[in-house]
């Protein structure tokens, strides 16, 4: 998976794309703990982001809960597929999900 | 047809899993929805036995594929020879929790019985032996 990077001042945006797997969540953990530091808006721009396992989603809840301590996070332009994924867990009510 | 693969069980083998899974699924004509599902599937089974079978060692894991024509699917069997594990004895997460109160886990199993449409467990000769099947409905949405 490959992640841009937007900073504007303690709001980030990180758009995804590729693969959310087991292997991309690990790696995107350890780089949320350490990117989150001072964030207080984060945005995941999901428009590219093709798959994602329940690794993926627990990467998500992580990061949704230590966001939900220092500011909030929303998700952006998820595509159906992943959509499914995020609303069979319920997922979709834990997260905040914009168009 | 059937065809099998055996690797090392290590998540370091994900990809290479899941193409030999999908590889026949052009043939199938299943949809792009159906590709997802299978590939969530099959790392789903495939990351479970790389973490949790061979807990003081490495070991195998042999990935058995094939296609049926009537009706269409896909059938796969995971076998590893590490402790015994049944995923049908797993506990259903509670999807109604808070989300302060969900446990990080239990999710990559439930998903999988979701998707598919039959899923057997047996440990035979020392083996779990895992075998899941979805029916291809290419006209689904």
């Amino acid at each position: 998976m490959e992640i841009i990077k937007e900073l504007a001042g303690t709001s980030l945006t990180l758009k995804l794309s590729g693969r959310l797997d087991t292997v991309a969540a690990a790696d995107f953990d350890r780089q949320l703990d350490e990117m989150l530091n001072g964030v207080e808006a984060l945005t995941l721009d999901c428009t590219d982001l093709a798959y994602v396992a329940s690794s993926g989603l627990r990467t998500f809840l992580k990061a949704q809960k230590r966001m939900n301590k220092q500011g909030h996070m929303v998700l952006r332009h998820v595509n159906e597929a992943v959509k499914e994924v995020l609303s069979m867990t319920g997922f979709d009510d834990l997260l905040t999900i914009e168009k | 047809m059937a065809d099998e693969l055996r690797v090392e069980a290590a998540v370091e083998n994900l990809s290479a899993v899941t193409a030999f899974v999908t590889a026949p699924l052009a043939v199938l004509h299943c949809t792009q929805k159906e590709r997802f599902q299978i590939e969530l599937v099959t790392e789903e089974i495939f990351v479970n036995i790389a973490s949790y079978a061979y807990p003081a060692s490495s070991g195998s894991v042999v990935i058995e594929r094939r296609t049926m024509t009537d009706p269409p699917a896909l059938c796969l069997t995971f076998r590893d020879s590490g402790i015994p594990y049944d995923p049908l004895q797993q506990e259903p997460p509670d999807l109604t929790l808070e989300l302060k109160d969900r446990p990080i886990g239990g999710l990559g199993v439930f998903l999988v019985r979701e998707i598919v449409d039959e899923m057997r467990y047996e440990y035979r000769d020392g083996q779990n032996v895992l075998t899941l099947t979805k029916i291809i409905r290419p006209d689904s949405t």
